[in-house]
């Protein structure tokens, strides 16, 4: 068995290096051609173009035999598969155009009944008594393994193009995804650009099918492009990941099924993919959902902290001679609950803003704690006041207003007010609490 | 009758389970086109794969009800796995169906590797059905007298649950579809009729599966109430337009299936296509044809307009003649500076005359004055004057006819709608003179009498027109 | 006599036949801040797109500084609404910006450094230099605004047509566009701004067009911006003409 894996991951065996090149190849074209779809939102187009490639592979396989020729050549397979897949690609918009009719429906009545002829088509091919006419079903399902070195020769020269032209159009591509209007008012042929576009899903997609299958190739051109948004917010980062995805994807896919031959290689490339997709899904470092789960929790953790040090910075300006604060007092401030409370007087503690008298359950500032204590308390009392003064909001609900802002504004923002209202109190005077009419003062 | 093998105790069964199958997706499938989740429909029934495979691997049974279980739970689960990335992740809605269903099925389809050893279980099956082998596996119905095969049955039962929810919750699924805040606001969940409807779909996803094959769901779901969308614009009508399209194309497509290859010596081929390309010919039917919709019904109206509009042209032309002739008398007996008006009119008017002045050829002219005098509108000029019967006959034809009563009636209520628009748009739209004429050309064949007199009232009834012509009133001659 | 930016002339437009604007006709000359005034639908936004051909008119010619559009359209700078794009989208305001280039740059010619620091610098003029790398969804609704406004400057056009860059955006913001467009205007710059705020209208524009479906008033601010013409402009659709519109496209398509 590990002699087995040693010979599959150092590629030595010919047919595997064959097949797991080919389909990182592919894959590696299928991710960066997917985020453009993806952003042109147009995620599901290949999935209708899969299925409508499939009357024209049985149709050129029927006419090819028909004519005397080898209906099983690639290339006139995958020429039959273009022509068809084109047909499919002019009849949406025929109908997107023509009818009332919204573009998914438009892909689903394609997409089905385009495949209903070619699985009707394939029934009479079944029936042609050549025997080799069974192989046409891999395209439905793909079969990695029969692929041969022309094969792959096809996908790598294919893929090639296909990168090559994105590169090449990189801009224009962009900002035809981005702003349709501003590219036409700026003169682009918009149509020819989309075309073009359109044409690299095309043969992206008919290069695909007979590694992965007519319904998985869809899954290389979104998942792994879908996978790429969650990690960056740069489109040339994106699409660079998700084509290593993509390749990633497809080799560790292939290698499996090359270890394993009885897994079907196109349905363990998908699942290399999606397991890609849950990982980036949950980790993606700028749109991950844990990410942001936890980046939500810092912030919550940091406006409970500000709010604990403000609330013993103001018990302690309004009564200068005590000493500490007890819990129970601290708990009526604000609607914490004890739990809550008690979390963040820990944490506070261990970092050394408070210190605590365990027993008596009574707090104090540390000077650390207090200079802290008294910056956000400024801080506060300055957007207070900025509110009062320039946003025209009652004293009543400014408290809920400042606390609001104060956390999400951007720093720069907080600074440039707070320079405003600095040079009109002074830059170490401490603002009075807008609330106390006069108590504190 | 027919003229191909066709046995009722085989072909009708496969019928049966066709129509049934596809009366229960498009009865569900309008409902998913207006709320344009039509490719959820597709997801989900890519994606009940693994449940079937699931059930069969957890319980180890192919016990139908097993199965059915697993494939709906994991087809609803495709709806909410799809709406969570889409909402959690930020992720395009088409792009989170497409890593969903099309993992799913990568996940089915290991599965039913692994379980090869002890099942067979073929992907193909899931794709395209065996509807073929519907008549073998029959249940008896002692007191019906005769067996039912199993698939037509259960089939029977998901159309009958999916009518019922259909015909129960018309009204609800009618606002939650159209709006489906309104839907919350007046005290049902739109979210619920939304799930229900999901739930219904994978049932009638996986039901139909096993005999017709995903691609018939996916077809039925979708082609049935797109063609009917195009028929008509009431959804109850679009609803039984729908099943009725389904159900004529389940039937043809068998037909097609058995018919077709055998022009080629073919023997028959797989029904389940069959009968998704014969919604599709149904869709184009539809797509070319729809009286209101259709492409050539439309190309047709858009020529009969302009067609209409030039008889009309010729009808006015022939009165401002008349007019002008009548005026022109008038006119020159008393002053001569004030025609400018009729200076135009060459003093002979022949056909190719009017054609050049309406812009079009003279064989179109031609045709519309022999329509105007089919519809008795102008009769034709020199009938009564015996000179001119030795006159060429080419000549002859190019002289232009007089109009009739009725025809001047009709050419009167042209000029005034003309005239009066004139006058409304120098008075209240400020027109710029030299466009007055080509705007109001362009109305004047679409005012109505309601809008004529509404013309009238704003314009202060004027008696003539911004050029100083008479504006006519057939109704006080 | 100051030379014409911008003439429009028996303009026509219809969306399935209905049309959006009718007979539209007025010169802009050059060198002025057009406010473009009028009510929701009267086809502000249709306006400029059928100028800047970017959808099909049924009649009518427009002609900028005398040429047709496609001929100066490197002398014209667009700014569309700010929710027609999709602001999740994976760049940065500096790439939004870079994008007002890309005709001088060229086809498949990369970005060079010269481009990035034009940009820079409009971005610069619209006060957000700091935020150049900056996701854009993560700007507020202002600094979209401005990226978009600077987009347009990178340009260095010489006639501007801008819709609704003033809506839904924060004072400073507001104040800072105006600011830019007095500036631009003081530079020779011809800007033709849709507008939604009658307050302010005769304090940003010298000149202003009032359109609803065609065009009620147009000319100097002080002439044409007065109560009986708002009054024509915001008192309702003639309403013959849209019923004689309406009969047209019902006919048409035979409903």
């Amino acid at each position: 068995m590990s002699e087995h894996l040693w010979r599959v991951l150092s590629l030595q065996d010919h047919n595997t290096r064959v097949v797991i090149f080919g389909t990182a190849i592919l894959g590696f074209a299928a991710g960066l051609v997917g985020c453009l779809t993806l952003l042109r939102r147009r995620a599901l187009v290949g999935d209708a173009l899969a299925h409508a490639a499939l009357p024209g592979i049985a149709g050129a396989f029927l006419i090819a035999t028909a004519m005397g020729g080898e209906g099983k050549s690639l290339p006139i397979l995958l020429a039959g598969a273009t022509v068809s897949g084109l047909f499919g690609i002019v009849s949406i918009l025929l109908i997107r155009k023509m009818t009332r009719i919204k573009e998914d429906a438009a892909l689903g009545i394609i997409l089905s009944v385009y495949f209903g002829l070619g699985v009707a088509l394939l029934g009479i091919v079944t029936q042609m008594n050549r025997g080799n006419a069974a192989g046409l079903e891999s395209f439905i399902y793909g079969k990695t393994a029969t692929m041969t070195a022309g094969d792959a020769r096809l996908i790598a020269v294919a893929s090639a193009i296909c990168v090559l032209i994105c590169i090449a159009l990189l801009k224009e591509f962009k900002l035809l995804c981005f702003d349709e209007a501003f590219a036409g008012a700026r003169g682009y042929p918009v149509v020819l650009l989309d075309a073009v576009l359109m044409s690299v899903v095309v043969v992206v997609t008919i290069v695909g099918l007979q590694a992965v299958g007519l319904v998985l190739v869809i899954a290389l051109l979104v998942i792994p492009a879908a996978s790429a948004r969650f990690w960056t917010d740069r489109l040339v980062v994106m699409m660079v990941i998700a084509s290593v995805l993509g390749m990633t994807g497809s080799f560790v896919g292939a290698a499996v099924s090359a270890m394993l031959p009885r897994l079907p290689s196109g349905a363990m490339i998908v699942l290399a993919a999606g397991f890609g997709f849950l990982v980036s899904f949950l980790i993606g470092t700028r749109r991950g959902v844990l990410v942001r789960l936890w980046r939500r929790r810092k912030l919550n953790e940091s406006i409970d902290h500000q709010h604990l040090l403000r609330e013993l910075y103001e018990m302690f300006e309004l009564d200068p001679s005590r000493v500490s604060v007890p819990y129970e007092e601290l708990l009526e401030r604000r609607s914490w609950s004890r739990k809550r409370l008690r979390r963040m007087l820990e944490q506070a503690s261990r970092e050394g803003w408070i210190t605590e008298n365990v027993s008596k359950m009574e707090f104090a500032l540390t000077d650390r704690g207090e200079t802290e204590a008294k910056r956000l308390t400024r801080r506060h009392r300055l957007w207070e006041l900025y509110l009062i003064r320039y946003a025209d909001i009652a004293p009543q609900r400014v408290d809920r207003d400042a606390d609001a802002i104060e956390h999400v504004l951007e720093p720069e923002i907080v600074a440039e007010l707070e320079t405003l209202l600095d040079n009109e109190l002074g830059k170490t005077r401490m603002p009075d609490d807008p609330h106390a009419d006069g108590v504190a003062s | 009758m027919m003229g191909f093998d066709w046995n009722w105790q085989l072909d009708g069964w496969i019928v049966a389970a066709g129509i049934l199958c596809a009366v229960a997706s498009s009865l569900l499938g309008c409902f998913l086109l207006l709320r344009r989740m039509s490719l959820l429909g597709d997801a989900i029934s890519h994606a009940v794969l693994p449940g079937l495979a699931g059930a069969f691997l957890i319980s180890g049974s192919r016990s139908s009800i097993w199965m059915f279980v697993g494939a709906v739970i994991v087809g609803v689960l495709t709806a909410l796995l799809s709406d969570f990335i889409h909402n959690r992740g930020q992720v395009d809605e088409g792009a989170s169906m497409g890593v969903v269903f099309t993992t799913l099925f990568a996940s089915g389809l290991l599965m039913i590797v692994v379980a090869a050893d002890r099942v067979d279980l073929d992907p193909g099956c899931v794709l395209y059905g065996a509807i073929e082998q519907t008549p073998l596996d029959k249940w008896d119905f002692p007191w019906l007298g005769i067996a039912v095969p199993r698939v037509v049955v259960v089939l029977s039962i998901v159309t009958l649950v999916n009518a019922l929810f259909v015909g129960l919750f018309f009204k609800e699924l009618k606002i939650s579809t159209f709006d489906a805040a309104l839907a919350t606001a007046s005290g049902f969940s739109a979210s619920l009729i939304h799930y229900a409807l999901m739930t219904l779909v994978a049932v009638t996803a996986v039901a139909c599966f096993e005999s017709v094959g995903n691609i018939l769901v996916v077809a039925m779901l979708i082609v049935p109430p797109a063609t009917a969308y195009l028929l008509t614009n009431r959804l109850r009508t679009m609803v039984i337009l729908s099943c009725l399209i389904a159900a004529v194309s389940a039937w043809g497509g068998h037909v097609m299936a058995i018919v077709i290859p055998s022009w080629f010596g073919f023997r028959s081929t797989t029904t389940a296509g069959m009968m998704s390309v014969a919604a599709g010919c149904a869709f184009m039917l539809a797509f070319l044809f729809a009286p209101n919709q259709g492409l050539l019904p439309r190309l047709v109206r858009q020529q009969w307009l302009r067609w209409s509009i030039l008889a009309d042209d010729v009808l006015t032309l022939l009165y401002r003649i008349e007019e002008s002739a009548r005026i022109g008398v008038s006119h020159s007996a008393s002053a001569d500076g004030s025609t400018f008006a009729v200076t135009a009119m060459p003093l002979t008017q022949t056909v190719p005359w009017v054609a050049e002045t309406l812009l079009t050829n003279r064989f179109a002219v031609k045709w519309a004055i022999r329509y105007l005098s089919w519809r008795g509108r102008v009769e034709p000029a020199k009938a009564n004057e015996p000179g001119s019967e030795s006159a060429e006959s080419s000549e002859a034809a190019s002289v232009l006819p007089k109009l009739t009563a009725v025809g001047r009636r009709e050419a009167e209520t042209i000029v005034r709608s003309h005239r009066l628009w004139e006058q409304y748009l120098v008075t209240k739209v400020d027109v710029a003179e030299e466009r007055l004429h080509a705007k109001a050309d362009r109305f004047e064949h679409f005012t109505d009498r309601e809008m004529q007199e509404q013309l009238d009232e704003q314009t202060d009834s004027p008696s003539i027109d911004p050029h100083g012509r008479p504006i006519p009133n057939p109704d006080q001659d | 006599m100051d030379p014409i930016a911008l003439s429009v002339d028996d303009l026509t437009v219809a969306y399935h036949r209905k049309p959006v604007i009718w007979d539209v006709e007025f010169e802009i000359p050059q060198g002025k801040l057009v406010g473009v005034v009028g009510p929701n639908g009267a086809g502000k936004s249709t306006l400029l797109k059928a100028i800047m051909d970017l959808i099909p008119k049924a009649s009518g010619r427009v002609e900028v500084f005398g040429k047709p559009y496609h001929q100066s359209l490197h002398r014209v700078g667009y700014v569309p609404q700010r929710e027609s794009v999709d602001w999740d989208f994976p760049v940065d305001a500096l790439d939004v910006v870079t994008m007002g280039l890309y005709r001088r740059v060229g086809w498949c010619l990369p970005i060079r450094k010269k481009h990035r620091d034009a940009a820079r610098e409009a971005l610069a003029r619209v006060g957000i230099a700091d935020l150049a790398h900056r996701q854009i969804s993560q700007l507020s609704g202002g600094q979209q605004q401005r990226t978009f406004l600077a987009r347009a400057l990178v340009q260095d056009a010489d006639l501007y047509l801008m819709d609704e860059p003033l809506a839904a955006v924060d004072a400073a913001t507001e104040a800072a566009i105006v600011e830019l467009l007095k500036q631009m205007q003081a530079d020779g710059k011809t800007a033709v701004v849709i507008h939604h705020d009658l307050q302010s209208v005769p304090e940003y524009f010298d000149h202003v067009v009032l359109l609803n479906m065609r065009v009620v008033a147009s000319g100097r601010t002080e002439d044409v911006f007065t109560n009986e013409n708002l009054q024509k402009t915001y008192g309702g659709r003639l309403t013959l003409l849209d019923e004689a519109t309406e009969a047209m496209r019902r006919r048409e398509r035979g409903i």
